[in-house]
């Protein structure tokens, strides 16, 4: 069997953004995955993302690990750095590559696989450090590529494939988040693209670790009834209350003004993201009031999605090591590395 | 909007861009597909069921399918699809034994038929098979009509001409050459049951301006007058200096004759600027490849003669407003010229025709016809071709030669004419596995291949040398796959859609959107593509099972490449092949099917 190709068709109607190209030219490689992955919707968003932003493909880096979530950054931005990682470990390197060079923009994608199994322990320690960068976890219940067992996100009671519900407690990715001291934390859904484009936005604007956990259906595993990560399920259950708008900072705010000040997030950049609507006593910048809704809603069996979570006023990892203001690896190495006299000196400077 | 009806055969129709607009509507992606399997006795005989001349109009059409092909909007440039109709014709192999012939036992009706042309030659394909006894009467000793008196032989070579046009008269059609047809009543007096009327427009309009009719009137000709002269060998030269007077595609074809039998300097006059010029662009290319100059902005005011002798022609040279209605003259200029062709027009003579016999005509001294049947106020005359409306063209004039064969059959049969056969459709998926599909699927980036010529030097040899040297091996492989197989229909089944959005992230076109239904104009708004051609529908889905929206396509943008298909997980799209079921004379009678069905299998 071939693997189809999406030709590049050079229609004059595409609109261009500033820097003239098009969607197409965000976009990468012809997905594999499973036709009808939500995967390969969160990649469409994604691209589209990165059209509407006018990103240079210079300017970002994509990482990924072990997983059907980690080929997609193979799908989008083709002109775009990219380094794919060792199962779990995505979180390691993006740590390792945003110390180097801060100045790129990082987007990491993962699964609930990659993520809150093998990956867990450098998930959490991602969050604690504050890396700057987008962290997108495609969260569809089960290990696709092994065939469709419970991963650690499964619900209580949702059935796999063949009928056996799942008996072991799930780990909630924005949960952990709150108790990590995670600083941006959505939660999105890849059949709605108008809810999760506007989210990658504001997570690139965000200045520090931005978890976008996205439920993503796994078409062939885990969309059949009984699943609680279908298409269908979603569509029933998905509560969308916390709705947001992002506005570049170039761009003339022209929506009305939200009465409550503290409903509009002003990103490091000067973007802003817009809480259009929040559930009446709702502050996404209260930790404690974010983790009672989510339970609450979880309680419901329903699934609260928007920008949960957002605190824009703290230290991302550079600011908390008090590094300079320029890339490291732009740093000359005779100053990054003064020699073994300098050490030998800094040593001396210890006994 | 109402979800879209889609099994109405006009809506896929109208998709498929060049059948659209093919007067005679050609299936020109079932026969661009049967060339690129090198099946040419298909592709030809495929042609041949609604064009009856594919030797002929693969050369000379007017092309109406070109300017609406949909390459056209991806890369600028239509498929070559006049070009590739000439490739099936030229690589056929004999496919005498395929065209149908006259039963042996014939229904016992006569119907006359006037003139030789592609109208009436039409009209016998379709009656001659169905046991009508076909009577021809042409006026001259060859048939074709204009297509052997006014397009030149290096355009339509004669050995064309002849095996398309007998084949037809082979199929058991009695024909009357040099028997012109003088009165209309004498013929009504003989044992006809029906008469069509193809006679075209055989007058070429003249240009009255002083010195017309001066002792130099044997050096100022009358086109298509002229072009016949030439075709039967009774002109044999012309001056140096020619000036062509009007610039249609008969100019065209007088300047080019020129050249080839004793013309050097020749110029092409015409009043308007080029934007408004009849002729087709690819006919005004090749003459000015022939150095043949065209000029705009001269409107004729009088021959100029001294002497008896033709010295040249004066005109106002003219200034026009935006939108060239109104003109300003300049100046005034005389060219001079030793000949002159006036190339501005050809209208219909129906001097034979008898007024008191019950066909009404009109005020441009045309027939009273209803359009559809094309019956004329004497139920058993029937008009078609240039005959009937004025003149247009070939393809048109099959068009309507189809449709008055239907009507001569009606009403042979005392059927009611007006009552027409129903046109149909076949859907079929092509899906022949996962990724996997029955026609070539993959965009391909291919330019328009450019016709070779016969080099300029050799050119003008021999009046008949055909100058077009038809598309190569090579060029034919790469024209076929330019074509967008528009006919492969992207057929949607909303009950089985998850809205996973895959088709839509898949479209190399974004012609794709899932959204909230709303009506039309509202809808053009939203479309993942922008909305630039208000001409091409939109397709709009039944509500969606999940979420109640709808399916939005953008009939304009889909180049049919199977991916929405391919990558639907549910098969709610499938790639399904239009065929469209022309109906033709006796063909719900006889059979309850299209008469070449068991000729021709189709891929």
């Amino acid at each position: 069997m071939s693997s189809p190709t999406k030709p590049l068709i050079p229609l004059a109607i595409l609109p261009k953004n500033d820097l003239g190209l098009t969607v197409r030219d965000y976009e990468g490689a012809m997905s594999t995955l499973c036709a009808g992955c939500g995967h390969d919707s969160v990649t469409a968003a994604i691209t589209q993302m990165f059209f509407e932003l006018s990103m240079p493909p210079r300017d970002i880096a994509k990482l990924s690990g072990i997983g059907c979530s980690s080929k997609t950054p193979t799908y989008f931005v083709r002109g775009a750095h990219g380094f794919n990682s060792a199962h779990g470990r995505m979180a390691t390197i993006a740590t390792g590559a945003n110390a180097a060079n801060r100045e790129l923009t990082y987007i990491g994608i993962s699964g609930d696989g990659d993520s809150l199994s093998i990956g867990i322990g450098h998930l959490s320690h991602l969050m604690r450090r504050n890396v700057n960068m987008v962290y997108v976890l495609e969260n569809n219940g089960v290990y696709g590529l092994t065939k469709g067992q419970f991963s650690a996100s499964a619900d209580i009671g949702s059935r796999s494939k063949r009928g056996v519900p799942n008996v072991v407690a799930p780990i909630d990715p924005i949960m952990l988040g709150l108790s990590m001291g995670a600083t941006f934390l959505a939660r999105s859904f890849s059949g709605d693209k108008e809810q999760l484009i506007p989210l990658l936005k504001a997570a690139v604007a965000h200045k520090g670790m931005a978890l976008i956990d996205v439920i993503s259906p796994c078409v062939t595993f885990n969309d059949h009834e009984g699943s609680t990560k279908s298409y269908r399920f979603m569509r029933e259950h998905e509560v969308k209350e916390i709705e947001t708008d992002f506005v570049p900072w170039q761009q003339e705010i022209s929506m009305p003004h939200v009465k409550d000040d503290a409903r509009e997030v002003i990103m490091h950049d000067g973007s802003a993201v817009r809480f259009r609507s929040v559930p009446d006593g709702y502050d996404p910048h209260d930790r404690q009031k974010v983790e009672e809704y989510i339970r609450e809603r979880h309680d419901r069996g329903e699934i609260a999605t928007g920008l949960l979570y957002v605190n824009e006023n703290s230290s991302d990892v550079h600011e908390m090591n008090n590094t300079p203001e320029i890339a490291l690896s732009k740093v000359p190495f005779s100053k990054l590395c003064p020699g073994s006299s300098a050490l030998a000196k800094l040593q001396e400077d210890f006994r | 909007m109402e979800p879209t009806n889609d099994q109405d055969p006009n809506y896929f129709h109208q998709v498929v861009d060049c059948q659209w607009a093919c007067p005679a509507h050609t299936d020109v992606p079932g026969y661009i597909r049967l060339i690129a399997q090198g099946r040419f006795d298909d592709a030809y005989l495929l042609n041949r069921e609604s064009n009856v001349f594919p030797g002929i109009l693969g050369r000379v059409c007017d092309r109406p399918c070109e300017p609406a092909c949909r390459r056209t909007r991806v890369d600028g440039n239509p498929v070559a699809i006049c070009r590739l109709k000439r490739v099936a014709s030229d690589l056929k192999g004999d496919i005498a034994a395929a065209l149908p012939s006259a039963p042996d036992v014939k229904n016992g009706k006569r119907v006359a038929l006037v003139g030789a042309g592609p109208a009436s030659l039409s009209v016998a394909n379709d009656l001659v098979p169905l046991g009508y006894d076909v009577t021809i009467f042409e006026k001259y000793d060859k048939a074709g009509g204009l297509m052997r008196v006014n397009i030149p032989e290096f355009r339509l070579p004669s050995e064309v001409l002849d095996a398309e046009t007998q084949a037809i008269i082979d199929m058991g059609a009695t024909i009357h050459y040099n028997s012109p047809v003088d009165s209309m009543r004498e013929l009504l007096a003989r044992d006809f049951d029906a008469v069509f009327v193809g006679v075209g427009a055989p007058k070429g309009k003249e240009l009255e301006l002083p010195g017309r009719h001066d002792d130099a009137s044997g050096h100022i000709f009358i086109g298509i007058e002229w072009l016949k002269s030439v075709a039967f060998g009774h002109i044999e030269s012309i001056g140096e200096r020619v000036l062509i007077i009007g610039v249609g595609n008969t100019a065209m074809d007088c300047c080019r004759t020129s050249r080839r039998i004793g013309g050097v300097d020749v110029k092409v006059m015409a009043r308007r600027p080029r934007e408004y010029f009849k002729a087709s662009p690819w006919e005004l290319d090749d003459a000015e490849e022939e150095d043949i100059e065209i000029t705009v902005n001269h409107s004729p005011k009088r021959f100029v003669i001294e002497n008896g002798k033709l010295l040249g022609m004066e005109f106002d040279v003219v200034e026009w407003d935006e939108g060239a209605r109104h003109s300003t003259v300049r100046e005034t200029v005389i060219i001079p010229c030793d000949d002159v062709i006036l190339a501005i027009g050809q209208e219909n003579a129906f001097d034979w025709v008898e007024r008191d016999l019950g066909i009404e005509f009109g005020e441009w001294e045309t027939p009273v016809l209803d359009e559809v049947t094309l019956q004329s106020t004497l139920p058993h005359v029937f008009f078609g071709g240039d005959a009937a409306f004025g003149p247009k063209n070939i393809i048109w004039a099959v068009a309507q030669a189809h449709q008055a064969a239907i009507s001569i059959d009606q009403f042979l049969r005392g059927e009611d004419v007006s009552v027409r056969p129903p046109v149909g459709m076949t859907l079929a998926s092509q899906k022949m596995g996962m990724t996997e599909w029955s026609y070539h699927n993959e965009y391909n980036p291919s330019p328009r291949q450019k016709m070779h010529h016969v080099e300029l030097t050799k050119r003008f040899a021999a009046i008949d040398l055909e100058v077009e040297l038809g598309f190569d091996a090579e060029q034919t492989a790469h024209e076929v796959q330019r074509c967008l197989n528009c006919d492969v229909q992207t057929a949607f089944k909303a009950n089985l859609c998850i809205e996973c959005d895959a088709c839509i992230d898949i479209c190399p076109v974004r012609c794709l959107t899932i959204t909230t239904n709303g009506d039309e104009a509202d809808l053009r708004t939203r479309l993942n593509a922008p909305s630039v051609n208000p001409d091409q529908a939109i397709y709009v889905s039944a509500p969606l099972p999940q979420t109640g929206r709808v399916m939005v396509k953008d009939e304009n943008v889909c180049v049919h490449c199977g991916l929405c298909a391919q990558r639907c997980p549910t098969a709610a799209w499938d790639m399904e092949k239009f065929e469209l079921d022309i109906p033709y004379a006796g063909q719900y009678d006889i059979l309850g099917k299209s008469r070449t069905d068991n000729i021709l299998s189709r891929s």
